[in-house]
């Protein structure tokens, strides 16, 4: 099949780009739009790496095709904040040393910020459970868990962000 | 309470300003915000794309080998085989940094010349103008091969007659150690216990796979952007792109975890080479699947324990025999067989000792480095053939340990304990924080268990280690680091910051890194053997200490007062018994700058050096000095479905001195969760070589949900030897981890599973046969 033209709006950038169908929107983002901030891991949806915020809900950015988020609104790890002006999570993951490596963490803060923009007072068990589909080989998950724990007091305290 | 902690010796630790608090890691917002670029994440304009096209069997002869179809592919500019590189040698066993004298038949052809070893062995390069066009031109390369005998099993692989890997013949390396009288040791023992233990081969699975990008400059400077543990390769890779040392620049980048799997060359000649061909940059990252294919295992071991013991609990004689499966080529496996012989006792006085090493050859993906570098697998077995003597001798397993414990001054395996060794002070805490056992139910059993470790920090002697670290101040009173260190993540850079900051009296936030450059930052030496901290941060604290001196002494003239009686804090240069009295340290800088004084300086830190050991007899120092700890765990075992559950952990360590006790902490907690997955979940299950667990979800690694919290208690004797009295604690973290885990199933269940993955089938089957011992009985 030919390429098609679609739309894409990145951290509230509108991008129009052609891309043959069976481009996956983590080689969308990565290759034709240089968001390298979405790490890729595995291309198969095991490691959660390339998690990113599509309409509202985590995906795993290796399992859509480019063309079915056509349209569609997406929020990458350095869209939800910069070092000069970060989001709570992320503050909250570089106190508690929930990055290591660090590879694992632009889809674990995204998985962290789909959990509590849906349940803003999880549970540990709940925090758990949310980021089971993100690996990390470094942390032993702790201090992730923590991390989310803190952002979410944070954020409760701190109002909106 | 059953345990009690152990009361501490007297310890006298100065109260530091910024070593030693658990501050916010230099790196940490920068990966949070995903700014941090990795060596996938970086591009140049007219990039091609790699790919490597590698063996699909195990042992062969290339009978016929035509790529002539690939390069014909539009799109397509280059295809490299061994034909195109007569003289390329990829040298196995060593990190170019010392020029060992390698064993013959360890070096390997970069591309297979004429035979592949195993499935994996790369055969060819491509270069393509995109990555799809790069697959399709693998599928063009047309390969017949000529099938050779194989060997799979190094029990095997040791016998006469069988299919050598490579020559001379399969055992790549051995030692063997002789202490003592064994024999009378055994004669004076009331029991002789023996069993032998199996672990699998297992996978790193840092988050990042291999990646690179390479460029030849205007002036034919070979550069590569690249994910690795060793900068210093640079010479290994020059030798195989044969050009000269100094016309190859590493430049390393943030690694996406490492833990060993990254210490040996991966993509760097590859793409050096497709570079050098085309005078165009060159990336090539490794699928998940490539990468579980083609980089280094953690060494599966048969380990035979043979031990003499008294009624009244004290080890008489032992007599260990360990078995490596090295893989295809060397690399590493006679280093780390070296590390699993010095730990092949656990850390126990063995006054009559026997110990016979063997690395061998098979036509397997090859071993080599895996955090803990063969003392996790010497650590497994070990701990749970004291557990077993605990248990035939009806003793409680901490108290028979006690007895036979190493102390501060005695001899271990090969040499002298020097440092504070606190195994009762560890194990005594992880096992008090363990508590009560939680309460069996129905088909749950519940079993506690723990196990002592100790683990060597620093890289071999007679290897002649050495860091450099260059420090200096800028005119505004910002520090900048040059240090040629690799981070891997575990915070590598972060604490030599700290260290920095310390000593120059600089807030952290003003102490500028800069590393992992082969050209332009000081070589530093490898991120392995747990020796970045002891190394580097020795070379930045003498560094930092000697522009202390001058600036406390160009100081002490303006505030008359000696240089001894001066102090350095938050920019300031100041008296100590009156801080009031000061000089902002930008004021200073200004009149070193003016009158000449130069603001830089440039150490070298040298680990002590010492004479190779006999292998005949591994006797003398090989290591700088050694890590102590103990993990204590919980598990619950469903005795319907064989499934083990970690219920809780705990991890105690001497780390010497925390510089960062945060980053510490994480260290041990991480080690801690990789040792429950190799006990009870990870396993690359390769059957007549080719590996079964290709993917992530079939090589599975603990997820948020299967395991606990980690509570980590940190001890701090101050008598290591890496700055501030440090111990290295990166690799140790995970020794313990899986024997504590192997001792509580067998508390809990009344049977002791002796191989590694603790996986259902095998907790069923040992149940099954266990009914039909009492059956018998």
């Amino acid at each position: 099949m030919e390429p098609k033209v679609i739309t894409l709006t990145v951290n509230g950038r509108k991008h129009q780009v052609a891309l043959p169908p069976n481009i996956t929107l983590l080689r969308a983002l990565r290759e034709y739009l240089h968001y390298t901030d979405v790490k890729n891991g595995c291309e198969k949806g095991d490691c959660g790496a390339c998690t990113v915020i599509l309409n509202g809900k985590a995906v795993n950015s290796c399992l859509v095709l480019a063309w079915q988020a056509d349209g569609g609104e997406i929020l990458t790890v350095s869209g939800l904040g910069t070092t000069s002006n970060p989001h709570p999570i992320q503050e909250a993951f570089a106190d508690t040393g929930a990055a290591q490596c660090g590879f694992c963490t632009p889809g674990m803060v995204l998985a962290a910020k789909a959990l509590l923009d849906e349940n803003p007072h999880p549970t540990e068990e709940e925090i758990r459970e949310a980021i089971s589909g993100n690996l990390c080989r470094c942390t032993g998950y702790g201090p992730i868990v923590e991390a989310i724990q803190i952002a979410a007091e944070r954020l409760a305290e701190g109002g909106q962000k | 309470m059953k345990y009690k902690a152990k009361p501490l010796p007297p310890v006298n630790l100065p109260e530091l300003r910024v070593v030693g608090k658990p501050l916010r890691r230099v790196d940490a917002l920068g990966k949070s915000v995903g700014a941090t670029i990795y060596a996938d994440d970086f591009s140049l304009p007219g990039m091609l794309y790699a790919k490597v096209f590698r063996s699909t069997v195990p042992s062969a002869r290339i009978k016929r080998l035509d790529v002539s179809k690939a390069r014909a592919l539009p799109g397509v500019a280059c295809v490299i085989t061994h034909a195109e590189l007569p003289q390329a040698v990829l040298v196995t066993d060593m990190p170019g940094q010392t020029g060992q004298k390698r064993r013959a038949g360890s070096d390997a052809h970069v591309l297979a010349k004429d035979v592949v070893r195993f499935v994996g062995d790369p055969i060819a390069l491509v270069a393509a103008e995109t990555l799809d066009i790069a697959e399709k031109a693998l599928k063009l390369i047309e390969v017949e091969y000529e099938p050779l005998p194989a060997v799979f099993d190094p029990l095997e692989a040791m016998k006469p007659g069988a299919p050598i890997v490579t020559p001379p013949d399969n055992i790549v390396s051995k030692y063997k150690v002789r202490r003592g009288n064994v024999q009378a040791g055994f004669e004076a023992a009331d029991l002789i216990v023996e069993n032998t233990f199996n672990v699998q081969f297992v996978d790193h699975i840092y988050l990042e796979p291999e990646s690179g990008v390479a460029w030849v400059d205007d002036r034919g400077v070979v550069n590569i952007r690249v994910c690795t543990q060793v900068v210093e390769h640079f010479r290994s890779i020059a030798l195989a792109l044969g050009v000269p040392h100094n016309k190859v620049h590493i430049q390393g980048t943030m690694v996406g975890g490492g833990f060993g799997g990254k210490e040996d060359i991966t993509v760097e000649i590859f793409i050096g080479l497709l570079a050098l061909a085309t005078r165009r940059p060159v990336k090539l990252t490794y699928t998940r699947e490539e990468s579980i294919m083609a980089h280094s295992k953690r060494h599966p071991y048969v380990i035979t324990h043979r031990t003499g013991v008294t009624r009244d609990g004290r080890i008489t004689a032992a007599e260990i025999k360990l078995i490596a499966d090295s893989g295809a080529y060397v690399y590493l496996s006679p280093y780390v067989l070296l590390y699993s012989v010095g730990t092949a006792t656990g850390p126990y006085r063995v006054d009559n000792l026997s110990i016979d090493a063997y690395a061998v050859a098979t036509n397997q993906v090859f071993t080599s480095a895996f955090r803990g570098f063969g003392a996790p697998q010497a650590i497994f077995a070990a701990e749970c053939q004291m557990d077993d003597i605990a248990q035939k001798l009806g003793m409680d397993p901490y108290e028979f340990r006690c007895r036979n414990y190493l102390k501060t001054g005695d001899i271990g395996v090969n040499q002298q304990i020097k440092s504070a060794a606190w195994l009762e002070e560890t194990a005594s805490r992880a096992l008090e924080a363990l508590g009560e056992k939680t309460p069996a139910h129905g088909h749950i059993k519940v079993g506690q268990g723990f196990a002592s470790y100790m683990q060597s920090y620093g890289r071999i002697m007679w290897f002649h280690d050495t860091s450099q670290a260059w420090v200096g101040l800028e005119l505004d009173g910002t520090v900048v680091i040059r240090s040629g260190i690799p981070d891997l993540g575990a915070g590598q850079v972060s604490a030599v910051c700290q260290i920095a900051s310390e000593l120059l009296g600089v807030p952290l936030d003003k102490v500028q890194i800069y590393h992992t450059d082969s050209a332009l930052t000081p070589l530093a030496g490898t991120s392995t053997a747990t020796r970045q901290l002891y190394m580097s941060g020795n070379a930045v604290h003498q560094a930092a200490s000697n522009l202390r001196k001058v600036l406390l002494e160009r100081a002490s003239k303006d505030l008359e007062e000696d240089p001894a009686n001066l102090d350095m804090a938050d920019s300031k240069v100041f008296v100590k018994s009156n801080p009031e009295h000061f000089m902002p340290l930008t004021e200073l800088l200004a009149k070193c700058a003016s009158e000449g004084i130069h603001l830089s300086n440039l150490a070298i830190f040298r680990a002590p050096f010492t004479s190779p050991i006999d292998p005949e007899n591994v006797q003398g120092d090989i290591w700088p000095d050694f890590t102590f700890g103990a993990m204590a765990v919980e598990v619950a075992v469903d005795t319907e479905t064989g499934e083990v559950t970690v219920l809780k952990s705990v991890a105690c360590h001497d780390v010497g001195r925390a510089v960062n006790p945060k980053a510490v902490a994480g260290q041990i907690e991480g080690g801690a969760v990789q040792g429950i997955g190799y006990a009870l979940m990870e396993d690359c299950m390769i059957k007549e070589g080719y590996i079964q667990a290709q993917t992530l979800s079939e090589y599975l690694i603990p997820t948020a949900v299967d395991v606990p919290k980690t509570k980590v208690i940190i001890l701090e004797s101050g008598t290591g030897v890496g700055p501030f009295g440090a111990k290295g604690v990166g690799e140790p973290a995970i020794t313990p981890a899986a024997p504590a885990v192997a001792n509580a199933v067998s508390n809990a269940i009344g049977v002791r599973i002796k191989s590694l993955p603790i996986t259902p089938e095998k907790v069923l089957e040992a149940l099954e046969s266990l009914k039909q011992k009492e059956k018998v009985g």
